[in-house]
């Protein structure tokens, strides 16, 4: 859903987008400069910077986990969507679909704690978790988006001459592509916040300083690390966004 | 290959179905079915089906398998009758599997020491989730009523509830867990309906009007959105922390506010942080809702003479209503999910004991948190549906 962009001229979402990148990046890398800040609103926090793991670094680590969660989740969950609206596969269409729909009720943190039991603690089970959950809305947005390509469409290539491959490949991924890689942005937005909650069971990522400062009665721990994940959640929304209308085939505000 | 699919399609009519049966199978095959440990923290030594189950089980489970498997040919028996014995034979393949569960556990328990406990395996676990697949892809396959749908679930729900209310299931070591924490268990399940509801209602008091000024201004939509979107984008977490600071410092401005619960940690921050979440649900759904309905149909109400308070209250919000209502449905299932995170920032509720079970590694503690919160989630978005279609003017409901 691009509401959002719906009366916005495009030249105001770009600016915004460069501005909060360039303070994403700014607060990455010179987070240790606001310490006075920090020692100034709260006088009686000490330390009153996170100085465990630089902030680059859990950063990295936080976009590595996302990355290739998402990476995993897109190749299976694009390949899943296809296999169920192909003849083969069509039988398991409304099973997939089906199941895609109740697992996103599943709230992520409950997905994040039912795989610890299985996969131990650390990076590996907030992997899994991510790519469980990041697979539904990646199956679901490439299903639908492939049941919006209209059947003259499809009838008028194979009267062409075209192959099964050359029409998926041609005339069903194109058309698709903009629902598809709206999937992969509530993918991606989802995961990002779930490898927050991901430092709870290990792993190292920009809510290791949330949870250390909210156990430690930490203040500025806790800002420093939500003001950082936040920002890198809206810059990946915004950047989506942009992706999608790229793809829009100048018919976003219709079917939006 | 079209000669060889053709056969296939000759001899088997539900691949679906196949593919579960040999999923269940092979997991009930090669995977552990329950573990045993000498306590309960300690892991323990995997116990397959064929050693966890006693004959009479064990040819149950064959003999519904068999039934399943008949029923996913094309012959002998015809496609409706099909459906409705894929249902009975999941629904009673669902119920043995966990009976033989908790039968083992009373079986072996008797000789051991009483800190011995036995869990769930994989096993349990996949069969489990075929059993429902089996059953969820019948429903569609016979594209049944929802009155249909609701006694079905009315019926599993009930006889596993039975089960556990039984006792049967109480050498189970999940189950020894909840014993230790019975009491606290129900406070924090209230607790976590409590958060969701308190959240709700401000969500729909400002979500809805939002929503109308929406529609009447056109204007006001593009910011609007952006505004609520950015909320929904900021991770969690992120939020719950980020509201902890203002709140705890307004806490200590003003004492009043702070006996009255606003301070930085607890239930203040979660409620605040789960209505913003709430709110681009509800406001987009009025707003689609309300442009969705014919603009032919308010004309004819305002030419018969109806207020626009009228045209409002009778004609644009019952039309308006189904969709309306689905924005409720996301919004209350979002909010049960997010409430879990809200254990983190001291609101309390499931989550609490997630988190607890994560820092103890209490597996047990943990699905005690996990499974409820699932259950309910998926509760809470069945029951809405079913109130979506029952809002919808009779004559168009499925």
């Amino acid at each position: 859903m691009n509401v959002g962009a719906l009366s916005r001229p495009p030249s105001s979402r770009r600016a915004l987008l460069i501005s909060l990148s360039a303070l994403l990046i700014a607060l990455v890398v010179g987070m240790e400069q606001l310490a006075p800040l920090f020692r100034a609103l709260f006088p009686d926090q000490d330390p009153a910077m996170y100085q465990r793991e630089s902030f680059l670094d859990l950063t990295l680590a936080h976009l590595a986990l996302v990355l290739v969660s998402s990476l995993i989740s897109v190749s299976v969950g694009v390949a899943a969507g296809l296999f169920v609206t192909r003849p083969a596969g069509r039988e398991f269409e409304p099973l997939v679909s089906t199941l895609a729909a109740i697992g996103q009720t599943f709230p992520p943190a409950a997905v994040l704690a039912i795989v610890v039991p299985v996969a131990g603690f650390g990076f590996v089970p907030t992997l899994v978790a991510l790519v469980l959950y990041g697979l539904l809305p990646v199956v679901q947005n490439t299903v639908a988006g492939l049941g919006t390509v209209p059947s003259q469409m499809l009838e008028a290539a194979r009267g062409n001459g075209m192959n099964a491959w050359q029409i998926l490949w041609h005339i069903e991924l194109p058309l698709a592509m903009r629902v598809i890689i709206a999937g992969v942005r509530v993918s991606v937005i989802i995961n990002i916040g779930t490898a927050t909650i991901g430092s709870t069971v290990g792993a190292k990522t920009l809510g290791t300083p949330i949870i250390a400062g909210l156990v430690g009665n930490n203040l500025p721990y806790v800002i420093q690390g939500a003001v950082l994940v936040g920002l890198l959640a809206i810059v990946t929304d915004l950047a989506f966004e942009r992706l999608e209308q790229r793809f829009s085939f100048g018919d976003s505000r219709a079917a939006s | 290959m079209p000669t060889s699919d053709a056969a296939s399609a000759r001899l088997v009519a539900n691949r679906v179905l196949v593919t579960l049966l040999c999923a269940g199978l092979l997991a009930a095959w090669l995977l552990p079915f329950a573990t045993m440990s000498p306590n309960r923290l300690a892991s323990g030594q995997t116990v397959g089906l064929s050693e966890a189950l006693s004959a009479w089980q064990v040819i149950a489970l064959l003999a519904l398998s068999a039934v399943l498997a008949v029923t996913a040919l094309r012959r002998p028996l015809p496609r409706e009758l099909a459906h409705s014995v894929v249902l009975l034979a999941s629904l009673g393949l669902l119920l043995i599997t966990l009976y033989s569960l908790g039968d083992y556990a009373q079986r072996t328990l008797v000789e051991k020491s009483p800190s011995a406990r036995v869990s769930q395996g994989s096993a349990f676990w996949v069969m489990v989730f075929c059993c429902a697949l089996a059953a969820i892809d019948a429903f569609q396959r016979a594209s049944s009523g929802w009155l249909l749908r609701l006694g079905y679930m009315l019926i599993a729900g009930g006889s596993v509830a039975m089960l556990f209310a039984s006792g049967h299931f109480d050498d189970l070591s999940i189950m020894r867990e909840y014993a230790n924490i019975r009491d606290n268990f129900a406070d924090q399940f209230i607790t976590h309906l409590v958060l969701v509801g308190s959240a709700l209602g401000p969500a729909l008091l400002i979500g809805v009007p939002l929503g109308l000024l929406a529609h009447r201004r056109v204007r006001l939509q593009g910011t609007l959105f952006s505004v609520l979107n950015f909320f929904q984008t900021i991770p969690s977490i992120a939020l719950f922390a980020l509201l902890v600071a203002p709140l705890s410092a307004l806490g200590n401005a003003f004492p009043l506010l702070g006996e009255w619960g606003v301070k930085g940690i607890g239930a203040a921050p979660a409620i605040i942080a789960l209505v913003m979440y709430a709110l681009l649900p509800v406001v987009r759904n009025t707003y689609a809702g309300l442009k969705g309905v014919p603009p032919a149909t308010v004309e004819a109400a305002r030419g018969m003479g109806m207020t626009a308070r009228q045209v409002l209250w009778r004609v644009e919000i019952p039309l308006a209503l189904p969709v309306m209502l689905s924005g409720l449905r996301i919004v209350t299932v979002q909010a049960i999910g997010l409430t879990v995170v809200a254990a983190l920032i001291g609101a309390g509720g499931l989550g609490a004991f997630i988190f607890q079970g994560l820092g103890q590694y209490a597996i047990d503690l943990v699905l005690l948190g996990a499974i409820p919160t699932i259950v309910l989630a998926v509760i809470a978005d069945f029951t809405l549906q079913m109130l979506v279609v029952l809002s919808k003017p009779a004559g168009t409901r499925r």
